[in-house]
């Protein structure tokens, strides 16, 4: 089954949203929280979900819809 | 020679084998190089150094890879000079500018680039690439040409001329991205996830980032074996910054520096700030931008080092500096004009934040203060355009002297 790393980037009003949860009981996939920070103002949450590609690519469709910023974990890249 | 030992998660500590991998299995944070400390401690000296070669590989006890193991351009050892002249109109005494345009290929990036590239050589890569706001493509390209690997550099498709051409003269391959360098920088993590290239800036990210500690290992031994009380540096992920104040310090721990109370400034452009927008809300959280400025070598939305670098400030007390757009071009050129130094606009955006850290009163008259000027002035004609304004002549005596004294009223 693939898997796929993530970051979510939260803004405020987000944050009440159980975002993650609902990726594992709305979706057919298993998260993973790795490591996380959030915080009143804003939070990020770095996990691994795991299911079919198509599975994956249409939770991460929805939770970007939630204006939460997804980002791919390798992406997490210095430059220049 | 090279002291490496492990890579080191720099979230969880966890360690792992050496090899061209960037993330910790575990916790997902990044890698970083560990060296053993004690044995370079033994082997690593004044003298030794200076008696070294006049380039980053004066400091091979310090980097996670040896010259030898691959290509040599001659890259650092870069002047720094002392800015009589601006210092003056600014009230410093001992204003210094760390002028890294004079690098093999014109900024800063050739230091984590000949690093990256020997270290890609050693792992056994053909192919070289990154994914660039500009700078780094021009050093990739010429590395690589040096080097004799495949080549393959991205970046944004509205970059400036200068920064394309001075890539593409190498023969690399050249990719423009339709995209934010953001999103260049997603498609090649995809990329270095299922293709065995060696991405500088991903897939060789440890490695690579550690190339800019020589910059502050360069800066104290210029200075004469010491310190500078304070650093300005630009920042786009915030690299550069951190690492500067890497090298301070191990130069510290290592017994090369007396003492370490360097104050580290950041500086970024208003039109992509994310950094100063988390020290200014006082937060390590830093909210990612879409960016739209002129420093485009800058202009980095989602920094991937903006939290280590926010560390680094409140660690040494420093200022993250947000510029105006119009001060750059206009910094570039106070810049040019008292110390003869064309940079390019990430040295426009550290100027500026010089002389408003001095305006304001931060600076005290008398603080070492060095300024890091990390890429030439010539990749981005296009923000000084206006700048040329000659007096137009007739080729004769009269003519000259006639037109002279209109461009003189003119400009009165
Ligand atoms: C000329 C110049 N200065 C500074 C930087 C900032 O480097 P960093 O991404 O390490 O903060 C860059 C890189 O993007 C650059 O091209
Ligand atoms: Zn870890």
């Amino acid at each position: 089954m693939p898997i796929k790393r993530v970051k979510f980037t939260y803004e405020q009003e987000m944050i009440k949203e159980p975002i993650i949860s609902i990726l594992s009981k709305d979706f057919d996939l298993v998260t993973n929280i790795r490591r996380a920070d959030v915080r009143e103002d804003m939070g990020w949450v770095v996990l691994e979900i795991e299911g079919e590609e198509n599975e994956i690519q249409r939770a991460l469709d929805w939770v970007s819809t939630k204006e939460v910023r997804v980002d791919p974990i390798s992406g997490d890249v210095v430059e220049g | 020679m090279p002291y490496i030992k492990c890579l080191y998660c720099r979230e969880c500590g966890r360690e792992y084998p050496v090899s061209p991998e960037h993330v910790c299995e575990f916790c997902f944070g990044p890698l970083e190089v560990g060296y053993d400390y004690e044995a370079i401690k033994k082997v690593i000296s004044k003298d030794k150094i200076q008696n070294g070669p006049l380039s980053i590989w004066r400091y091979e006890d310090l980097l996670p890879v040896a010259r030898d193991a691959g290509i040599d351009m001659g890259t650092g050892f870069t002047p720094l000079v002392k800015a009589d002249n601006l210092g003056k109109i600014l009230g410093l005494n001992n204003l210094y500018i760390k002028n890294d345009s004079t690098n093999p290929t014109f900024s800063f990036k050739d230091r984590v680039v000949s690093v990256a590239t020997n270290k890609a050589l050693e792992f056994g890569f053909d192919t070289l690439a990154c994914a660039s706001t500009g700078n780094l493509a021009g050093s990739v390209s010429a590395h690589g040409a040096k080097a004799k690997m495949d080549t393959k550099v991205f970046f944004p498709s509205d970059l400036e001329q200068g920064k394309i051409l001075g890539a593409a003269i190498y023969g690399a391959t050249l990719v423009a991205v339709d995209g934010t360098y953001d999103e260049v920088n997603r498609l090649c993590s995809e990329l270095a996830d299922n293709h065995k290239w060696a991405f500088v800036n991903v897939n060789m990210r440890p490695f690579y980032s550690e190339g800019s500690k020589t910059l502050g290992y360069e800066v104290a031994e210029q200075l004469g074996w010491r310190a500078p009380d304070r650093c300005i540096v630009p920042a786009a992920s915030g690299s550069l910054f951190t690492k500067i104040w890497k090298g301070l310090n191990e130069f510290h721990d290592l017994g090369l520096l007396e003492s370490v109370n360097t104050i580290m400034d950041l500086a970024q452009p208003e039109g992509c700030s994310p950094i100063v927008d988390a020290f200014d809300q006082d937060t390590y959280h830093v909210k990612p931008v879409r960016p739209d400025t002129i420093a485009k070598s800058l202009a980095i939305g989602n920094p991937a080092d903006g939290f280590y670098a926010l560390k680094t400030i409140a660690e040494t007390k420093g200022n993250a500096v947000r510029v105006p757009e119009p001060e750059v071009a206009e910094c570039m050129k106070l810049l040019a004009e008292t110390e003869g130094i064309f940079t390019e606009t990430a040295g426009g955006v550290v100027i500026s934040a010089l002389r408003s850290l001095a305006k304001r009163g931060i600076i005290s008259t008398d603080e070492v203060v060095v300024a890091f000027v990390t890429g030439n002035g010539l990749k981005t004609l296009e923000v000084i355009e206006d700048a040329a304004d000659p007096v137009f002549t007739d080729p004769d005596y009269k003519s000259f002297q006639a037109a002279l004294d209109v461009w003189n009223k003119r400009n009165l």
